[in-house]
């Protein structure tokens, strides 16, 4: 039982990791019609910006200020290349990001080197916050938590009740109009692209200590968030909102617990073979549920597509 | 060019061909050097690649980003096959192995086009991507089949010997690669011929106007996936006959990316493009690949201008220069490039140079001398950053000003009374 808990507190701070990331993605992509394929890149870049302030000036300066970088970046990158790219159609807009994700992991590899970067968490942050019998949860991942549920309303609150939000809510749908009534349409583009990337950006400072700061952690994570986006359906925040959620207790539970399919094969009554090792069928024996985890998410993905191609939320027609 | 309706073959179609089969088999005899037909045989690889994912995205309009699968599945059942062949169970020649990884191609491509070719744009790139995933993810646990992370390994040599050749030299794998190639390109060549090969276009373009034709886009699109996914199983053949390995670096998303990069660089709109591109990008990777451990970061920035100011490609570029040609205007054009080709190579020096600079310093700090441009000089020292720094802002600036220059030459070359571009 104490276990289950754990895992629900670990998989609800990733699934709220992710949804920091995928609320930006899905913001951007409903917004241009297109998938920021180097979202991740950003995320990654936020964290080691971190980490560079934080050899400065410690944890809490970096908090801040690599998530405004970030946003500062990720708007230049719509202002000066993805706008441009735009006259030529969404494909080419696609190539671009896709192509930018790569250029930004040998920029960090350029910079910061091949291996991870000794990130940490804050001292003051570096204790037990809850002892249960199966394990325990320290306090920096409490701090996650409560900095993602804090982005996350917020996020609702500016998207839903502000004037602010209403504008980008209308821009969504009818950009022409908006634009027509006096509003800045291509600065609310450029704001929602800055403001998206630099949540992906904080999500990356506060999980760059946790989670390891190294060149391969966009990948890791950013293919799981466009899992996320697209599970949830495309453009729906709601979805990305629950597929994060869904995805982060899948991964956990599916980490955690060390059932092998040997086990099963066993209960099933097959017999186990004498040479497991040379066995054609060995693969079948010997895979674990943590091994089976990581292709979680994209067997999701695949079925989802199949059976609902517009995601759990998604509109019928994108 | 005859019109589809004729069904004999004129020669006068048939001699690029011809060209192509003579160059092929006259290569090998030109460049003899010790690493450059294992550099050919790459480039014949990629060429079938590129060319199978420009039936995609070139002539479908379909971004895929997982398109090295179908490649890394037909390779990897490739060697398996060929491993079975060692063991003479079956009785297989070695020049036939590529239609076993086209049929592999093919057969994974039936599976997952009939889902995945619903959607053209963004969701079909999600789901190309999603798949690529999965498969790549599954490689490292499915030890069996994919060899976990050593991946799987066979001998070509064990196959029967072909008219007596075993293919134990790299000259005769590269006649095969090139036998190939040349088959290869002329089918994909006919396929863009064919109706399908048409309509494929106009799905493209606009889906609209060709449903109301009469063609399902759909189906349009799924035929040409599956056609692209068994020239690709092809080029993955060809890669376990080269190499003799594959390993889950072949299918995964880096690999998808390359197969992009190459294609893109090439130019997607043109049937030759990804050619240029293959040879290119392989010429690329492998001399630029060996002078420095940047090589990524480098294409990565090319490829990403490349997109920004160049969606044609550089066959896109080269067929940009018709129209002045054909006004015979070109000469108005000689002067402004031969002036910015001095400044824009300054800066391209420069700027490579110091990036070299830098990064020497902080991953080789320990080391005092470098070696750039066969110049040796001591990094401590303050006249390299200062030369480098002056270099690349000298070529910027210049680049900059005589960039005016070329744009209005270009105007004026491509200048008709009445005609907007």
């Amino acid at each position: 039982m104490d276990l289950i808990i754990i895992n629900l507190i670990d998989g609800l701070i990733y699934g709220l990791l992710l949804f920091m990331l995928s609320s930006g993605l899905t913001l951007i992509f409903s917004m241009m019609g297109v998938l920021n394929l180097s979202h991740a890149a950003f995320y990654m870049l936020g964290a080691y910006f971190a980490y560079q302030i934080s050899t400065i000036t410690g944890f809490w300066v970096g908090l801040i200020v690599a998530p405004l970088i970030v946003t500062v970046l990720g708007a230049g990158v719509e202002r000066y290349g993805l706008r441009r790219v735009h006259q030529y159609g969404h494909v080419p807009e696609l190539i671009f990001t896709f192509g930018l994700f790569f250029v930004i992991e040998e920029l960090v590899q350029y910079v910061w080197g091949r291996n991870m970067v000794p990130y940490n968490s804050p001292e003051s942050l570096n204790f037990i916050a809850l002892n249960l019998a199966g394990g325990t949860i320290p306090a920096y991942k409490i701090f996650m938590l409560l900095v993602s549920v804090a982005i996350f309303v917020t996020l609702y609150y500016v998207l839903a009740r502000t004037r602010i939000g209403m504008i980008i809510q209308a821009a969504l749908s009818y950009p022409k109009t908006v634009e027509a009534l006096g509003h800045n349409v291509p600065l609310v583009f450029m704001g929602v692209f800055g403001v998206g990337t630099g949540l992906a950006g904080l999500a990356g400072v506060i999980a760059g200590p946790s989670l390891t700061t190294f060149p391969g952690m966009a990948f890791l994570l950013g293919s799981i968030v466009f899992v996320c986006v697209v599970v949830g359906g495309l453009g729906s925040l709601t979805g990305a909102f629950v597929a994060s959620l869904l995805i982060g207790w899948l991964q956990t539970f599916a980490a955690s617990y060390n059932i092998g399919a040997g086990d099963i094969l066993l209960a099933m009554g097959y017999e186990y073979p004498k040479d497991v090792y040379y066995h054609p069928w060995r693969d079948l024996w010997t895979l674990t549920l943590p091994q089976i985890g990581p292709i979680l998410p994209y067997l999701l993905l695949v079925l989802v597509l199949v059976f609902r191609p517009h995601g759990l939320f998604g509109k019928r027609e994108s | 060019m005859p019109s589809q309706t004729t069904s004999t073959i004129s020669f006068s179609s048939l001699v690029p061909w011809l060209i192509a089969a003579l160059v092929l088999c006259v290569m090998p005899f030109i460049f003899t050097g010790g690493g450059s037909i294992t550099i050919m045989n790459q480039i014949g690889i990629t060429i079938v690649l590129a060319m199978s994912y420009n039936m995609l995205l070139g002539q479908g309009g379909m971004l895929s980003f997982g398109h090295a699968v179908y490649m890394g599945l037909g390779g990897f059942v490739a060697v398996h096959v060929m491993n079975i062949v060692e063991n003479q169970e079956i009785w297989l020649p070695l020049p036939l192995l590529p239609l076993v990884g086209g049929l592999v191609g093919l057969g994974f491509a039936t599976i997952i086009g009939s889902f995945s070719t619903r959607k053209a744009g963004t969701v079909f790139a999600m789901i190309s991507l999603g798949i690529g995933e999965l498969i790549a993810a599954c490689c490292i646990i499915i030890t069996v089949f994919f060899g976990g992370e050593e991946g799987i390994s066979g001998d070509r040599t064990m196959a029967p010997p072909t008219f007596g050749v075993e293919f134990i030299t790299q000259k005769e794998v590269y006649f095969l690669i090139a036998f190939w190639v040349l088959i290869s390109t002329f089918l994909m060549y006919l396929f863009t011929q064919t109706p399908v090969g048409k309509m494929a276009n106009a799905v493209r373009d606009n889906p609209e106007r060709a449903e109301f034709v009469g063609y399902s886009m759909r189906w349009v699109r799924y035929v040409s996936f599956c056609a692209a996914g068994f020239f690709a199983g092809i080029a993955g053949a060809l890669f376990a006959i080269n190499f003799e390995i594959l390993t889950e670096q072949n299918l995964n998303l880096g690999a998808s990316f390359t197969v992009l990069l190459a294609t893109y660089i090439g130019g997607v709109g043109f049937f030759l493009g990804p050619i240029v591109g293959a040879i290119l990008f392989t010429l690329l990777q492998t001399v630029i690949g060996l002078q420095t451990d940047l090589w990524a970061l480098y294409t990565g920035v090319v490829f990403i201008l490349m997109v920004m100011f160049m969606p044609a490609g550089l066959t896109g570029l080269f067929a940009m220069h018709i129209i002045p040609w054909q006004l015979g205007r070109i000469g108005m054009l000689i002067k402004p490039y031969s002036k910015i080709f001095i400044p824009g190579t300054i800066f391209i020096v420069g700027a490579v140079c110091l990036t070299e600079l830098i990064n020497h310093v902080r991953h080789h700090g320990d080391e005092e001398f470098m070696t750039l441009f066969w110049v040796e000089f001591n990094t401590r020292s303050i006249v390299p950053w200062g030369v480098f720094i002056i270099f690349t802002a000298v070529g910027f600036w210049f680049s900059r000003a005589l960039a005016v220059e070329v744009k209005e030459a270009w105007g004026n070359a491509t200048f008709v009374e009445g005609v907007r571009r």
